[in-house]
């Protein structure tokens, strides 16, 4: 966000000086330029930018576990994993509490912020069985190099007894999570990850792939050939989103359906532009989104153009789950399961322990349909609409006020 | 012959340009009024609104003609606030951040209480005023030039609504309030709806354009014109300023109340609004550096703008080139416009001047 402000202020006084510098010029403002390029730039751009994305074995892997059993106790999805290598942590056991140090991307989602509260309350309760003593964390705001420095600070001064990293990006981040594994402290990743498998355990849902076959299954099945639908996406260049749409694409490819894809920045009047723009040129038929940040914004806009309402997939937040009730439309909701923010704690109550734990640590991802929809609704009566239906922290000490409030530490 | 005797002499044949000029029928003061840059823009408009039409027919139906119109409006009443500082010869660079403030302040003041909607609004109108006095008295007071004053500010409003929000979207504030900017007078004979924030911009050009034929629009624009020769004239001018920063600041808190309903709160609302009201104004013919453009041209240029973006959209072009769009335009627009003023600013009479007051045939 910061280095994003910063640009655009260079940007705009670079622009400004050279605007007030310039002197003599032919051209007038009765042509407007590069007006006349070549149409139809939109449909050949994207292909190849998800083909960079995809990887055949990641995908049928993560086909394949979207139907994997799950070991663990199904009320506690948090600890759910697939069965798979395990990690020997005999050499990490300790007495008595220990420091945790967590160095987080950001909170500049209401999917990291849910995520966020969720572990705070989950410190706490570790805090008072004596597992952790502190936890010190650092917030890189989205940047790359902040972060990088939050984990050498850690490492050199933090006297941290475990690292938890929630990277910003995967390949910035690999050589920092390399040097906290050098400390011989436990080290875990989770959410985004990195090109080292040096963690004691890497934690995530399934992944991407098994996003974007889920919501384009579901969009293929209920749309016909030929149909239309606009793919609204956050913004390019991390793993977990690029690879939801490359699977997407694909599958729309091969069922005839004809998709355009934007980045919004999740800004709702970029998001009303774009779908007022495209019901001005035609029917659209369907609606997907890599992340359901702006899935409100996105229904209002066909209502405010008086269309028929799209075949639709948003995400968990409570806002796209209220509006799809109250609308009525077909839709389906992808889970980026939020409960996995419990996890690294639990996982570090268990190293200390000297328990096992999986290498890869494979967290349940099962998107919400409409069978589920009001059973989710109901648990969450109260909750604001930025708020996630699988948070997973129903059991915390401080449920459901903290997450009401939107207490963030 | 001295030269004094010769300036006056020419001065002297200028006034009676002018007067003839001022005397000449309704159809060639227009004709003459779209040469200038401030009348450029309304042609371009229209050509822009043909060129949209051709290349998607169904824009041109009154129904989304009328829509399209309602969701620039914000933009629209952006250029024309950043229209006041610019023609007093200052940035305001802060006009982004302010909306994107108020948005927030919106969704979270307001809430689902719709009762709360009222006062929250008289609380936003009162923040926005007063983020404009602090631009106008930092930049007047203070001499600190404008384009820091402003810059300063927006980062400190985005600091504030980072540390207010973590950067994430909140809740949408009530239905209600948020019908100003998303909702409109229903069942109007051939365009269905006609939205509140037209009628809102509708309002506020009209105000502007009031305002620029009083006094203190005649002070503001001597004011941009040349300061020192307004403040000897007796303007004040640090207040003229800072008035202007204000209303600037007002405009983008009524583009925030439109955003917040047409859109939903986010974080995001409000990016790049001051880059793209300067665009506009630009665009529209304005002198940066103030003392000259008109009010509304700088409207024509918000919608010339939004239209040729819709344009490059229909015609496929993808989105990221609009920064770079835009960037050529500013350098184009100022050009253009620069070379037209500085003529007159030259003393040389400009080609309309040289239209003979006499029939044709006869040489001034």
């Amino acid at each position: 966000m910061h280095r994003k402000v910063r640009t655009r202020i260079t940007v705009v006084a670079a622009t400004s000086l050279l605007a007030l510098t310039a002197c003599t010029t032919d051209s007038s403002i009765e042509d407007p330029p590069s007006a006349e390029a070549a149409p139809a730039a939109t449909e050949a751009a994207p292909a190849e930018s998800s083909d960079e994305w995809f990887d055949q074995a990641v995908y049928d892997t993560q086909d394949e576990q979207r139907s994997a059993t799950f070991e663990g106790d199904p009320a506690q999805p948090y600890l759910q994993y697939i069965d798979g290598a395990m990690t020997d942590t005999a050499a990490f056991a300790a007495e008595g509490p220990q420091k945790v140090c967590f160095a987080n991307a950001s909170i500049s989602n209401p999917w990291r912020q849910t995520g966020w509260i969720t572990m705070n309350e989950q410190l706490k309760a570790l805090q008072d069985s004596g597992v952790i003593s502190e936890m010190e964390t650092r917030d890189a705001q989205d940047d790359d190099n902040t972060q990088i420095s939050d984990i050498d600070y850690f490492i050199s001064e933090g006297n941290c007894g475990a690292f938890i990293i929630s990277p910003n990006s995967t390949a910035a981040l690999t050589p920092a999570v390399e040097r906290a594994c050098e400390t011989g402290k436990p080290v875990v990743v989770f959410d985004r990850g990195v090109e080292t498998d040096c963690a004691t355990s890497f934690i995530h849902p399934i992944g991407g792939f098994a996003w974007g076959i889920d919501t384009a299954e579901f969009l293929s099945g209920k749309l016909q050939e030929g149909d239309k639908v606009v793919a609204l996406r956050i913004l390019p260049g991390v793993d977990v989103l690029e690879q939801r749409w490359a699977a997407a694409e694909r599958i729309f490819e091969e069922n005839g359906i004809e998709a355009v894809d934007y980045f919004t920045g999740a800004d709702p009047t970029e998001i009303k532009k774009i779908i007022a723009d495209e019901l001005a040129t035609g029917d659209v038929q369907g609606v997907w989104m890599d992340a359901g940040d702006g899935a409100v914004a996105a229904i209002e806009a066909f209502e405010d153009a008086g269309a028929d309402l799209p075949v639709m997939t948003g995400e968990d937040e409570l806002s796209f789950l209220r509006k799809w009730e109250e609308t009525g439309i077909d839709a389906l909701a992808p889970v980026y399961s939020n409960f996995q923010w419990r996890t690294p704690l639990l996982a570090l109550e268990k190293i200390f322990k000297g328990e096992e734990v999986p290498a890869e640590w494979v967290l349940p991802q099962s998107p919400i349909t409409e069978e589920d929809r009001g059973e989710f609704l109901e648990a969450n009566e109260g909750m604001p609409d930025g708020h996630y239906a699988k948070f997973g922290g129903e059991d915390l000490p401080g449920y459901p006020t903290v997450w009401q409030e939107r207490q963030i530490p | 012959m001295s030269a004094g005797q010769t300036n006056r002499a020419a001065s002297g044949s200028t006034r009676q340009v002018l007067l003839a000029q001022n005397r000449s029928s309704r159809g060639e003061r227009l004709l003459r009024f779209i040469r200038t840059p401030g009348g450029a823009v309304f042609v371009l408009l229209l050509a822009l609104l043909a060129a949209v039409i051709a290349a998607n027919p169904s824009f041109g139906e009154p129904g989304s003609l009328i829509r399209f119109i309602g969701r620039t409006a914000p933009i629209a009443i952006a250029a024309i606030g950043q229209y006041f500082v610019i023609a007093s010869g200052e940035f305001d660079l802060s006009m982004g951040s302010v909306v994107t403030a108020q948005v927030i302040i919106a969704g979270n003041l307001i809430g689902q209480d719709e009762s709360r909607a009222v006062p929250v609004l008289l609380l936003m109108l009162v923040f926005g005023a007063f983020v404009g006095f602090v631009n106008g008295c930092v930049t007047t007071l203070l001499k600190v030039p404008s384009f820091i004053v402003t810059l300063g500010t927006m980062l400190a409003l985005l600091g504030l609504v980072m540390y207010w929000t973590g950067g994430a979207a909140t809740g949408n504030p009530a239905d209600s309030f948020r019908q100003i900017g998303r909702g409109g007078i229903r069942d109007v004979p051939l365009v269905e709806v006609l939205p509140y924030p037209l009628l809102i911009l509708v309002g506020i050009a009209a105000t502007a354009f009031w305002l620029m034929r009083r006094p203190f629009g005649r002070a503001l624009l001597a004011a941009g014109d040349n300061p020192r020769a307004a403040a000897l004239a007796g303007t004040p001018v640090w207040w003229i300023k800072t008035r202007a920063f204000m209303l600037s600041s007002l405009a983008a808190t009524v583009a925030g109340i439109i955003l917040v309903g047409y859109a939903g709160v986010h974080p995001s609302v409000g990016r790049g609004y001051e880059f793209t009201a300067i665009t506009a104004v630009v665009l529209g013919g304005v002198v940066l550096g103030g003392g000259r453009g008109w009010v509304l041209s700088a409207a024509a240029g918000a919608f010339s703008l939004e239209l040729l973006f819709t344009l490059l959209n229909f015609l496929g072009v993808e989105s990221t080139w609009r920064d770079t769009v835009q960037g050529l335009i500013i350098i184009v627009a100022v050009a253009v416009a620069a070379q037209t003023w500085q003529r007159k600013r030259r003393g040389a009479p400009p080609p309309t001047l040289k239209i003979p007051p006499t029939p044709p045939g006869t040489t001034a």
